[in-house]
């Protein structure tokens, strides 16, 4: 079962991946990535990494997205949009799909996890996902943690002597 | 190997506290900068900062390795070595950038914070043993350089150059990145040691796995180094980055990936061997040959030191091939030789350039070389060692990497080598050649000097140590040769 999951949540995530470059219309693209980012999630609940699927969500499909998406609409590329996209039905359905996809896939994920949960290596006394990320995140990789503050510092400085320049 | 996991021991990353700590003072005092006058001070502030990194790193050197953070980093003669380097190219970076920063008018405060960040970045790389720290210190210095890439004020250069340089810079990101997930796949681990150990009982040696990691991996390193055939950034990003930047680039990044290319692959992948020296092999005839025959051509004189620094990568990567001590002492050696020289050469561009990218053309520097003698001079020493003439350092650089690859049996790749430094000779002499023996075409306007005393001190520095590392090498060596033990 879990092999099945595993190659079936992949190929979307690649197949996905592929459409999110080959189309031209650029919200279309965001959506496609959108969908990868849910089977990578779901790829994680497979690998028993549920905190990892929810930050995932809600990070990478939600926060990141809905700046791409901002910046997509912010760019106004509303004739390209309207000569390259679909028509309005075609859209519809489309996105009636993919909602339908997603809705699969979640559910999928709760099969998985409960599936998981019967499994008999999950021994008691194991701490938990979210518990077991954060003695990880301040032991072992304590100063990968601290160095990524820089690097985005380093980030931070350089958007804004970028973007100020115009001024 | 016995690391001690379970300590942090925060001095061991003391080169990098001082250096971060700088970088937010410089940050801080920014705030208080009024006028134009006052910015030398923040360069100051961070230059301060070198120098106490410089004596962290210092009470490194001669001790017995010490690990922290979970052998995460190590504190060693190899990383203590690099991380003298790196601040040797940073400080002289920040000396050249005084006066440059505030003649074309870029913002100072953040220009020297990223350059320090990035300084921080490479000091990392030298001194991680896990991969996952290498890639972090690979993107702080990354990012860095993407922004101070595209600081020149309202030039389009600039920002085509810091563009494509970021553009490429995630796209090879990409790969290191895919390179490290499928060496954990088959290894196991991402910290060195351990994927050294996996690979020395020699079960999965042939695993495809194991291999096209070792392939990404070495892509990844390639594109920072400029190495054929992902050379192609360099010319274009050398060419509109701030001059300064450009020379920081040309060898801070440079060494930074060379250490840790050495750290990976001469270190922890030496059972993999045969198969990445090959690959370097045919990388090294194509960076050296591609890098000088296309200098030929360039009439720019960043974009000839761009061409240049891409040769000079492919003869580094030749003593990377001889391997041993001779060969990865000799890389040390050249590295170290090369960073003087070739900031050196940068600081007469600077001095020569005005604001606006003016003076880039090797035909404003006809006739220099005889109204400033001392300018000339200087240019002529660096041009002399970069072409590798005796008595210079970059004579002796080139020596002790050609006679380890003899040592170790590459005589095809030693000839094919001084064929190309040969043909190397002809453009650097060039340079020489315009600056005191040919006249400025009449009319154009007479082209004035920047002067500098902050970039007059960086001359004299390189020019000291240029002459002097190619007269006494031999204390030199054996600096590079102390700090390879664990690679023997």
């Amino acid at each position: 079962m879990e092999q099945q999951l595993f190659w079936l949540w992949g190929g979307i995530a690649v197949i996905s991946a592929v459409m999110m470059i080959l189309k031209r219309n650029p919200v279309h693209s965001a959506l496609c990535l959108v969908v990868v980012f849910v089977s990578l999630a779901l790829l994680y609940v497979l690998l028993g990494a549920e905190f990892l699927a929810a930050v995932q969500v809600i990070v990478y499909a939600g926060a990141i997205m809905v700046l791409f998406l901002f910046v997509i609409m912010l760019l106004n590329l509303e004739t390209e949009v309207r000569s390259q996209g679909l028509s309005r039905v075609a859209f519809k359905a489309c996105s009636l799909a993919g909602t339908g996809l997603l809705l699969l896939l979640l559910l999928g994920g709760g099969a998985v996890k409960a599936l998981r949960a019967m499994a008999p290596e999950q021994v008691s006394g194991v701490p938990g996902n979210t518990q077991a990320v954060a003695e990880l995140l301040f032991t072992k990789y304590l100063l990968p943690f601290e160095v990524t503050s820089i690097l985005l510092l380093a980030a931070i400085v350089g958007a804004l002597v970028l973007a100020g320049k115009r001024d | 190997m016995g690391i001690e996991t379970g300590t942090v021991m925060l001095s061991i990353i003391g080169p990098e506290v001082v250096l971060v700590l700088a970088a937010l003072g410089i940050m801080m005092t920014d705030l208080f900068v009024k006028s134009d006058s006052e910015q030398p001070f923040l360069m100051w502030i961070g230059f301060v900062g070198m120098l106490g990194a410089l004596a962290v790193s210092a009470s490194f050197w001669g001790k017995e390795a010490a690990y922290g953070f979970y052998g995460m980093v190590v504190a060693d003669n190899f990383s203590a070595f690099f991380t003298t380097l790196f601040l040797i190219a940073g400080g002289l970076t920040l000396l050249m950038s005084s006066g440059y920063v505030r003649a074309q008018g870029i913002a100072a405060g953040e220009y020297y914070t990223l350059t320090l960040f990035a300084t921080t970045g490479m000091v990392l790389m030298a001194q991680s043993t896990d991969l996952i720290m290498l890639f972090l210190g690979l993107e702080v210095l990354s990012v860095s350089l993407y922004v101070l890439a595209g600081m020149a004020q309202d030039s389009t250069r600039s920002a085509e150059s810091s563009l494509k340089y970021f553009m490429l810079g995630a796209f090879s990101t990409g790969f290191l990145l895919y390179g490290i997930a499928l060496l954990y796949g088959a290894c196991g681990s991402t910290r060195l040691a351990d994927i050294g150990s996996v690979l020395a009982q020699k079960q999965i040696l042939r695993e495809p796995m194991l291999l096209a990691g070792m392939g990404l991996l070495l892509t990844g390193f390639g594109f920072k180094i400029a190495m054929a055939p992902f050379h192609r950034w360099a010319p274009d990003v050398y060419e509109g980055a701030p001059t300064p930047i450009t020379g920081f680039m040309s060898v801070g990044v440079k060494a930074a990936a060379f250490a840790a290319l050495l750290r990976v692959f001469a270190g922890s992948l030496a059972a993999l061997s045969p198969h990445w020296k090959e690959l370097l092999w045919i990388g090294s005839v194509l960076t050296m040959t591609i890098g000088n025959v296309a200098a030929l051509r360039q009439t720019n004189i960043k974009r000839m030191l761009a061409y240049s620094s891409i040769a000079h990568a492919g003869y580094i990567l030749i003593g990377v091939v001889a391997g041993g001590s001779a060969g990865t002492g000799a890389v040390l050696y050249y590295l170290l030789v090369y960073t003087l020289m070739n900031i050196g050469a940068f600081a007469v561009v600077i001095t020569i350039e005005q604001k606006g990218e003016k003076n880039l053309n090797l035909s404003a520097y006809a006739g220099i070389g005889s109204r400033h003698l001392a300018l000339g001079a200087a240019m002529a020493v660096f041009m002399f060692s970069l072409a590798g003439i005796p008595p210079f350092s970059g004579f002796m650089g080139k020596f002790y990497i050609f006679s380890a690859a003899v040592k170790e049996g590459y005589i095809g790749l030693t000839i094919i080598a001084v064929l190309n430094s040969l043909v190397s000779v002809y453009y650097y002499l060039r340079v020489t050649v315009m600056m005191f023996m040919q006249e400025p075409e009449s009319g154009a306007e007479e082209a004035a000097v920047f002067f500098h005393p902050a970039l007059a001190g960086v001359l004299l520095i390189a020019i000291f140590f240029t002459v002097q590392m190619g007269l006494f090498p031999s204390s030199y060596l054996q600096f590079a040769q102390d700090s390879i033990k664990m690679f023997l």
